[in-house]
Parts: C-alpha cells; sequence; structure tokens
C-alpha cells in the first residue's frame, strides 16, 4: 500500500509583488536613467515575476557617489556600537518578515521552499546579528587595536542563494563601518529588493546599502568603478579571473569566493546510512546549485557496491517538483542557460564512457528542470570529474588507500571544500590536515554558521567569509 | 465634593527565583527610602533559605543554559535589551538619569552580541610540536554569586551580563539601599524567554546573606563587587576559598567605561583537548 | 560493514562470533542520525494523504494498559474501545491489538473474541527482565496458554550492556519457542541501550534470534520511543530483509502521543523501510492517550471543526 503525499503548497499570498522594480539608491527606489528593463521569471513555471532594469554607468555611479557620502558623512561617522543596533534591527525584520522572503527566494530562484524557510533564511538573520555583535568590538578581532574600515565595498552575488549571499556581503561590510553597493545576479534580484525595503523600515542612513540590478555589464561597471575601495565577488572562477585582472595595481582590495568540484570521501568504515545522507544532501541540496557541492564521491573500492546500493534506493526518493510544495526535495534548474550547461556536461559524460542512472521522476513540462543523476566509472580525466556542473549530477570515483583518496580529492585546481567519512576519528584529522580546501566536513556535509569562516584554496578564491575572519576583508 | 484623584496600584516587590516572585521564606521586609528619606515600597528582607533556595534553582538551570548554543543565549539577551528598551521610563522613574538607562541598554547589547564570539576571541587552536589536534574552548564554569554593585542599573547589568552570557547561571545579591531598579529587571527578564533559574534575584542585607553564599559548596565562583565593607569583603573570600571558587574582588569601578573582557573570562573554564591525527 | 556477510546461520555459533558480527555492524552517527529524523518530520502531509495516515495510525495502535491497578473492568473498557474507538463513527477502523498483562489476557481474550482484534501480553518479567530464565518462561507460557495471539518480551539489558551477547541471544530463541503460534515482539528497551549503535546491534540480534517485531521501549522508562531511534531500528530491518529476505516489524512504544507524531513515524516507515512495513503487519504504535487524539483529528477532517477531549471517551 503506497503513501502518497498529497499536495501541501506554500501559499503565495503573504509575498506582495510589484510590476516593476527601480533601483535603490541613497535610501530610496528610483527610475533608472537610460537602463534596459529586463524581466525576472520563475524558473518552475516560467512565469514572469516583475520587471527589473539593469542599471547603466550613469546609475553606478550615482550609487557608488550614494555610498561615497554615507561612508564620509553618516554611516562612517557612527560609533560601532550604533551600527550593532543598526544591523540588530536588520536582523529582527528579516526573522518578521521570513515567510515572505522564504517563499519569494523560492519562487524567484527554483529552490525548494523547505530550504529557503529551514536553511537559507534563518542564516540570513543570524549572519546579521552575528555580525552585528562584532561592529562595537572590533578591537578583539584580531586586527589591531583600532580597525579602520576601507569605504565604499562593491559586492556582485550569484543566483543559487540570493538573499544568503546578500547577508554574507553586507553584515560584515557595514559591521566593520563600511558602506555598500551591490548588484544581486540578473536571474535572481527580488529578494535583494525587498531587502531594501527593509533597510528602509530599519531607517538605516540613506546611502549605507545600495542596490543595482542587472547583470553582466552592470557587474563589471561596479567592480571597475574608479569610486570603489574595496571589491567581493562570489560567482564562478572565469569571472572571478576576470575581476582579479580589471583591480591589478588598483587600491583595491579583493576577495574572490568562486566554484568547486569538492570531493566526498567515504571510507570502509564510514556509518553508511548517515554517509548516504550526507552524499544526497552534498550533491541534490539546492540542485546541486552549491560552490562547496560534493560533486565527486570518492569511495573506497571495498564498500562501493554497498554504497551504491545504498545511495540508489535513496535517490529514489528524492521529490522532484513545486518548488512551493513543502515536500518537495529537489526544485527547479535557475535557469535555461543553466539547464544547457546541465545537459552538456551530462551528456559529455555519457559520451566520454561512464554510466548514467536516475531515478524515474516526472518533471513537469514548463520550466526548466534536471533529474537527479549519479554516473558510476568515472575517471579523472572525465570533464565530469573536473569541471563544475552545478547541478544535480554526482561522479563516483573509486580509490584504495587513504594516500590515494587524498591525491584525487587534491588533484584539481580547485579547493573550496571536501567531506570526509569514517568512524576513526584520528583518520579524520589526519585527512583534513592534508585536503587543500577551505572547509572540511567530517561525518556532515553542506553546514554552514556565521561563526564559521568559509572560503576556498587555489582557484576557488582568496578571502573568508563567516567568523573572526569575515572581518578582515573589510578592515582596512 | 473634590474631584477625586485616580489612586494607583502600587507594584510588590518580592524576591526573583526559579523564574517566579516568591516572598522570603522568613516573610520578613524591610522599607526602601528615596535619598530625600520618603518610603518607596517594603522590599522582600531574603533569609540564608532563600539564598539555598535560588543556588538550587541556579544549579538546575544550568544544564540547560549551558548547553543552549551560543545563538540562542545571544538571541535570548538580545531580546532582554528589547524588554529593557520598553521600560525605560520606569527605570528613569527611580531617579535614574536617562542616559545611564540608555547605557545600561546598550551594555546590555554589546554583551549579547558577546555570546557567540567570546569562544574564538578567548579559545583556538594550539600548534603543539606533534601530530595532535589540539583545541582550547571556554565553558561556562556554573552557578556564579554575585553580590551588586550600589549602582542600580548600570552598575547591575555590568556585573549580570558577562556572567550569564557565556553560560553561567547566577544567583544577585542585589543593593540594599536601591533594589527596586533590580526587581523590575528581574520583570524584563522574566519576561524575555530566559529560562528560569538562569538569573536569581535576592533582595535584602548583602552583610547577612553574602557569607552563605560565599561558603555554599554548590557555587562556582563569587563576584564581590558590590561589598564595600573590605573586612567582609576579606571573610567572604577566605569563606570562598573552601571549594575554591573563582572570585572577582571588589574595586573601583567607572561602570561608563568600555568593559573589557575580564568579567566575562574570569568566570569560563578553558578545556583543552587532545587527538591524534592518523589514519 | 564488509561487502560480504558471513552466513548469518553460524553468526551465533559462539559468544566470539556473534560479537563479531554485531561489532562489525557500521555504526551511527548519532547528530546524523538525529537531522534524517528531523527532517523526515517536516514532511507535511495534509488532506486525502493526512486521511489515509490516521485511518492506518488507528489499525496500527497496540491499546495498552500496563498499570498494577488493572482490572477486569477497566480491560474491558479497553477492549470495547478497541473494537470502536469512535462511538459516532461506524467507519473508524478497530485498533490492531490491545496489549495487557499475562494476568488479564483471559479477560482481553473473552471481550475480543472473534473481532479479529489481536491480544498482546508482555512477559518474561516485563518491564525489568531481571528474573531467572525459567521464570519468564513460565511467564510467557501462561500468556499464551490464558489466549495471548502477541507476545511482547523484553531483553536482558544487563547483559546486553555487559557484552554478553550469546545469553541475549539464547533467551530470545528460548522465549519464541514457549511463544509456540504466538508472534513475538522483542523489547530493547531504547532508552537504556544508550547509543544507536547499542539500539543497531541490538535490533539485530532480535531478529536473528527470531523475533517477529522489534519494539523500542516498555514505556516505563525515559525516552520511551523516540523517532531517530525507530529509524535506525527501520534501517535495521530494512538491512535484515536485504540479507535474509524476511521481514520484522516495528513498534514504537511509548511517547507517542499526539496524531501529528504518529504521521512523522509513518513517513519515517514510508522513506526508510519502505511500503511493505505500511500495514499493521509490520509496524504498530505502543500508545494510550495516542489513539483519542487520532480520532480527533479524525474528526476534524471530517467535520472542518476541531474537537475537545470531552467528545472522545476516556476509557
Amino acid at each position: 500500500m503506497a503513501f502518497e503525499y498529497a499536495p501541501a503548497p506554500e501559499s503565495r499570498a503573504v509575498v506582495d509583488l510589484r510590476e516593476s522594480y527601480g533601483l535603490f539608491i541613497d535610501g530610496s527606489f528610483v527610475d533608472s536613467k537610460d537602463g534596459e528593463p529586463f524581466k525576472t521569471i520563475n524558473p518552475a513555471t516560467e512565469e514572469v515575476l516583475a520587471e527589473v532594469v539593469a542599471a547603466s554607468s550613469a546609475d553606478v555611479d550615482r550609487a557608488v557617489a550614494a555610498a561615497r557620502r554615507a561612508f564620509e558623512t553618516s554611516w562612517g561617522r557612527l560609533p560601532g556600537r550604533e551600527r550593532a543596533k543598526y544591523l540588530y534591527r536588520l536582523a529582527r525584520i528579516i526573522q518578521e518578515r521570513a515567510r515572505e522572503l522564504a517563499v519569494l527566494e523560492s519562487l524567484d530562484n527554483g529552490k525548494p521552499i523547505r530550504e529557503s524557510r529551514d536553511v537559507d533564511v534563518p542564516l540570513v538573520a543570524a549572519h546579521f546579528f552575528y555580525y552585528a555583535g562584532w561592529a562595537d568590538k572590533l578591537k578583539y578581532a584580531g586586527f589591531g587595536p583600532d580597525p579602520r574600515p576601507l569605504g565604499v565595498a562593491a559586492q556582485v552575488i550569484p543566483w543559487n542563494f540570493p538573499l544568503l549571499m546578500l547577508a554574507w556581503k553586507i553584515a560584515p561590510a557595514l559591521a566593520t563601518g563600511n558602506t555598500v553597493v551591490l548588484k544581486p545576479a540578473e536571474t535572481t534580484p527580488l529578494t535583494a529588493l525587498v531587502f531594501a525595503e527593509i533597510c528602509q523600515q530599519a531607517e538605516l542612513p540613506p546611502g549605507t546599502v545600495n542596490i543595482v540590478t542587472g547583470a553582466g555589464d552592470t557587474g563589471r561597471l561596479l567592480v571597475e568603478h574608479e569610486g570603489v575601495d574595496k571589491v567581493a565577488f562570489t560567482g564562478s572562477t572565469e569571472v572571478g579571473r576576470a575581476i582579479a585582472r580589471s583591480v591589478a595595481g588598483s587600491r583595491k582590495k579583493v576577495t574572490l569566493e568562486l566554484g568547486g568540484k569538492a570531493a566526498n570521501i567515504v571510507f570502509d568504515d564510514a556509518p553508511i546510512d548517515q554517509a548516504v545522507e550526507g552524499i544526497v544532501n552534498g550533491i541534490f541540496f539546492n540542485q546541486g546549485h552549491v560552490c562547496c557541492a560534493g560533486s565527486r564521491l570518492l569511495v573506497q573500492e571495498s564498500v562501493t557496491d554497498e554504497l551504491m546500493a545504498s545511495l540508489k534506493r535513496r535517490m529514489a526518493q528524492l521529490r522532484v517538483g513545486d518548488p512551493l510544495d513543502k515536500n518537495t526535495d529537489i526544485g527547479a534548474i535557475n535557469s535555461a542557460a543553466q539547464l544547457a550547461r546541465i545537459r552538456e556536461l551530462s551528456d559529455a559524460g555519457s559520451a566520454e564512457g561512464a554510466e548514467a542512472w536516475s531515478p524515474p521522476c516526472e518533471l513537469p513540462d514548463r520550466g526548466f528542470w534536471f533529474a537527479p543523476t549519479v554516473f558510476t566509472g568515472v575517471s579523472q580525466a572525465h570533464r565530469i570529474a573536473r569541471e563544475e556542473i552545478f547541478g544535480p549530477v554526482l561522479s563516483v570515483l573509486t580509490f584504495r588507500t587513504p594516500a590515494e583518496a587524498v591525491e584525487k580529492a587534491n588533484n584539481t585546481p580547485y579547493g573550496l571544500s571536501a567531506g570526509v567519512w569514517t568512524d576513526k576519528g584520528s583518520r579524520i584529522l589526519a585527512i583534513a590536515d592534508k585536503l587543500r580546501a577551505g572547509v572540511v566536513w567530517a561525518n556532515t556535509f553542506n553546514k554552514f554558521d556565521p561563526t564559521s569562516p568559509f572560503g576556498g584554496y587555489k582557484e576557488s578564491g582568496y578571502g573568508r567569509e563567516g567568523g573572526r575572519h569575515g572581518l578582515e576583508g573589510y578592515l582596512a | 465634593m473634590p474631584e477625586s484623584v485616580r489612586l494607583s496600584v502600587r507594584k510588590t516587590y518580592k524576591l526573583f527565583i526559579g523564574g517566579a516572585f516568591p516572598r522570603s521564606e522568613s516573610g520578613r521586609s524591610y522599607p526602601v527610602r528615596s535619598a530625600a528619606g520618603d518610603f518607596l515600597a517594603n522590599a522582600a528582607l531574603a533569609s540564608r533559605k532563600d539564598v539555598r533556595d535560588a543556588v538550587r534553582a541556579a544549579r538546575s538551570a544550568f544544564g540547560g543554559w549551558a548547553k543552549a548554543t551560543a545563538y540562542n543565549r545571544g538571541q535570548i539577551l538580545y531580546r532582554i535589551a528589547e524588554m529593557l528598551e520598553g521600560r525605560r521610563d520606569q527605570f528613569v522613574g527611580y531617579d535614574i538619569e536617562p542616559s545611564t538607562v540608555d547605557a545600561a541598554i546598550d551594555r546590555w547589547v554589546w554583551y549579547a552580541g558577546w555570546a557567540d564570539k567570546i569562544a574564538t576571541v578567548y579559545g583556538g587552536a594550539n600548534p603543539v610540536a606533534g601530530p595532535y589536534f589540539n583545541l582550547s574552548a571556554p565553558e561556562p564554569t556554573g552557578v556564579v554569586g554575585i553580590v551588586a554593585p550600589a549602582d542600580p542599573l548600570l552598575g547591575l547589568v555590568s556585573v549580570l551580563a558577562p556572567a550569564i552570557v557565556t553560560g553561567n547561571t547566577a544567583v544577585v545579591l542585589a543593593s540594599e539601599q536601591n533594589p527596586l531598579p533590580a526587581i523590575t529587571l528581574a520583570e524584563v527578564l522574566a519576561t524575555s524567554d530566559l529560562p528560569g533559574g538562569v538569573v536569581n534575584l535576592l533582595t535584602g542585607r548583602a552583610a547577612e546573606t553574602a557569607p552563605w553564599l560565599a561558603s555554599h559548596l554548590d557555587v562556582n565562583a563569587i563576584d564581590l563587587t558590590g561589598v564595600s565593607d573590605p573586612e567582609l569583603a576579606v571573610s567572604l573570600e577566605e569563606a570562598a576559598a573552601e571549594n575554591l571558587k573563582r572570585v572577582l574582588r571588589p574595586g573601583p569601578a567607572d561602570w561608563t567605561a568600555e568593559p573589557g573582557i575580564e568579567r566575562m573570562t574570569t568566570l569560563l573554564e578553558t578545556k583543552t583537548v587532545w587527538h591524534p591525527k592518523g589514519v | 560493514m564488509t561487502a560480504t556477510v558471513p552466513p548469518l546461520a553460524e553468526v551465533a555459533s559462539s559468544a566470539s562470533t556473534l560479537r563479531a558480527f554485531l561489532h562489525g555492524l557500521p555504526g551511527v552517527d548519532q547528530v546524523g542520525a538525529d537531522q534524517r529524523a528531523a527532517m523526515l518530520g517536516t514532511r507535511s502531509i495534509k488532506t486525502t494523504s493526512k486521511q489515509w495516515a490516521l485511518d492506518l495510525a488507528i489499525r496500527m495502535v497496540d491499546l495498552t494498559t500496563l498499570e498494577g491497578a488493572d482490572t477486569p473492568g477497566k480491560v474491558r473498557a479497553l477492549c470495547a474501545k478497541a473494537r470502536r474507538p469512535d462511538p459516532t463513527d461506524a467507519t473508524c477502523p478497530p485498533a490492531a491489538a490491545v496489549c495487557v498483562y499475562p494476568s488479564m489476557v483471559a479477560t482481553a481474550a473473552d471481550a475480543l473474541r472473534g473481532t479479529g482484534i489481536h491480544v498482546a501480553s508482555v512477559a518474561t518479567a516485563f518491564p525489568s527482565g531481571q528474573a531467572p530464565l525459567d521464570v519468564k518462561l513460565a511467564d510467557t507460557r501462561a500468556a499464551v496458554k490464558a489466549g495471548a495471539d502477541e507476545i511482547d518480551m523484553v531483553i536482558n539489558r544487563g547483559a546486553f550492556l555487559s557484552g554478553r551477547y550469546l545469553e541475549v541471544y539464547e533467551e530470545i530463541v528460548a522465549v519464541k519457542e514457549a511463544c509456540g503460534d504466538a508472534h513475538l515482539k522483542v523489547i530493547l528497551e531504547t532508552g537504556e541501550l544508550a547509543t544507536y549503535d547499542n539500539v543497531r546491534r541490538a535490533s539485530w540480534l532480535g531478529m536473528l534470534a527470531g523475533g517477529d517485531f522489534i519494539k523500542t521501549s516498555t514505556g516505563k522508562v525515559q525516552p520511551a520511543a523516540t523517532l531517530p531511534v525507530t529509524l535506525v531500528m527501520l534501517e535495521a530491518v530494512r538491512d535484515f530483509k536485504a540479507a535474509t529476505g524476511v521481514a520484522v516489524g516495528v513498534k514504537p512504544a511509548g511517547g507517542i502521543r499526539t496524531a501529528k507524531d504518529a504521521i512523522k513515524y509513518l513517513v519515517t516507515v514510508n522513506e526508510t523501510a519502505g511500503e511493505e512495513w505500511l500495514s499493521p503487519d509490520r509496524f504498530r504504535f505502543g500508545a494510550s492517550t495516542l489513539l483519542n487524539d487520532l480520532l480527533m483529528q479524525r474528526a476534524k477532517m471530517a467535520t472542518g471543526r476541531y474537537w475537545g477531549p470531552d467528545y472522545v471517551t476516556l476509557d
């Protein structure tokens, strides 16, 4: 007898969408003078959600000037104690509007409501709370007796965790006394624009936070702007490289959080059921649109068959569908472009000789969807073992000894994260020591906390976000 | 017939133990007077049995409070600041300067922000000379007895917040002359999601009750800040030595200055764990 | 766990092989198990699926009274409730069984004759199990003779915690034999086992020894049933079936008070052991107050109104 879960949709009524949004500059929503409008859609249905505008060079100038003014005359003059209280207000209002933000995030991004409600939005509030508390304690942070802010920060964020990436950027920047101009990703601008409303509700001094929507061009204008003292970017390694080149020789300090191809290493003595959960969470959480996703499963050869059987059985329980249904595990792919890229790499996987498996699932007709997929028989040379797919696709490789696992795990230009599954504590610590990755998860995966520094080695970027270390990039 | 003036409903000032407001088990009270000598209220006069009950409540609450996440404790302390702000006028009504009340609220907010940071600042990984993972992490010491200073709000906040933000629970002996703000603070705590027993507040004569607190073997630390009599301070410190309580001695205090972290670290134990690193 | 399992028939051939087998089972990461259970608890079961789940849960209830003060009158009232849980609604299904002490079995058997509702009896010096083996076996035989269809035994926790696994095993085998045709539930008393690793080992012990069901608790010790513990046991029965082809049932008992909780358990069954376990033959709830909350939720779905305790019977 089958237990069918009836639809359990979260109501959209809590969200009040406007037909169109302008830019948020100097404390108000303003129209762009000459920017091109574009639409943001719901990737699960392809319905248009709202119209936004691509900020032009003149708009970016205005925003940076407003941020500069606020830095020099208002926000930048506040004692830390007062900055703290503003940030606490932001955190509180985010908590108050949590449901609305979660639903909007799922509509604009495609991620399941359970994730935006239980993971994204709570972490957003927590980041603001955490950094609020640093604003008046900077002398204890280990960066000198009187750390100073840098000035105006240009921040460009990706579409995979729109509001959370905004929090990771804005909270430490403001806590340390900087002002910001932030550009959300072109496919996910809406929660940033509601955040702008929240800044108004908190009565944040105008110009402290400025939001300019747009795509790659707007981002470039912002990052290359002369009036900017600091650049913070999360996105692809390709764009990160371009940014690093463009700021060469300037005064701008840069932090970059880029791509990854994390190895999730499972030893023969791993707690198997929890390891399977960790693997599934590692690559299918947020549809695999995660820079630190455990996209390479490195399993000790002696337990491969057993692990794969358990993994496939578990994957068959993943529910793919309407992001607003509370029982959905895997939502929509964020855009047609991303779906095309996932398909291309998946096809390459099969073409190169790896074997694909997906559980049977019914994908909706409209919208962008990809069934969770696992490739076995993958070798290090395959494209699907080297290139970041950024989708729900897992590549499985095997190893015989701990040294071989470490070697394979490190054999990549990336170095953002890694997972280790074993019952033996000393092995966890020895392996963690040798992994060239900025975040190592042992017997768990995809855990984030505002107190815990996050960032990569090598081409996964530099600088850390979260924790005491997260302050450093915003201090002179 | 002259128009009658509305009679106010006066507040009763009781003790604060285990999240509730009982009277002293001794049934005693004492009159509290304003600086000018006017009668303000009868405050409860705590006995040694009240001290005993308060310590028991603090011990009971310790397990849960110490195990709460730092984030959770920070949230609760911030909520306390919200409730304090709401009662700002009440505190001003006790003849406290408005700017001092503001400072007390801001101080509470300052400490709230330490909950999830003290471990980073005061703990850390240690690079030992061997294949070992070595981590030092601070933990709360337990039940803290506090003799509150004469400054009835800012001083009180400055000794209480650092004790509990890190996970300790507290038994506070309020200022004898000026206990009313302390009981109002207790009302703030009672409406702030703070679990019962984390803070217990006794009004009365500290000279009478402090020795019972200082000698109590289930109290782990004692803050003697509010003890103005030097001889009493010495005898309390001697009594505390019986179970090697951590001691904060009395001393001159400028409550307006930004505190350092010593009030928190004195009430923290550092635990260092070693673990080999080997496949 | 190594890829090849030694033939299970030989696992209990000696104390040391049994110990090696049980200690060779994969460990359970406590935090991971807790989080998996918590995630399963976020499933939102509404409308038709909720109605289906509520009816199934009612059909899975082992309505229980295990008090020193039990009398024939009390037991008869409970049996009446098991037959007709909702006096206002004949479409409400009956409970699976009534669970009582051995001294009350005859009364229950009499009251339930011809209804298809089973009589379950605790036995083996329930709840502590601290009695000589022959006393425990006599307890079992008496209950079966009085009419029990099912026996809920307790394992010897003292022996388990001191590592005498073979002793625990052999006791279960002996009780199973004393059961005759009655089916055997093996109570692990997970609250006393303390770790999920122990719960996994004790689950396998109970199954290897021939138990038809493994059961979490006596309900007399806190904590009783929890969602993570039940998850670990469901993983064990799933793995046991894969290794042997035999499907053993699971019964969480004690501490499940609300319909909402019960539905979380059914979700956990569904997504761990699978469909085959969504039946009273493979899953039971050991409960007393749960039934009334199931009835109230069922009535709310039918009438659209929230009910109160005045509208369900207190037996």
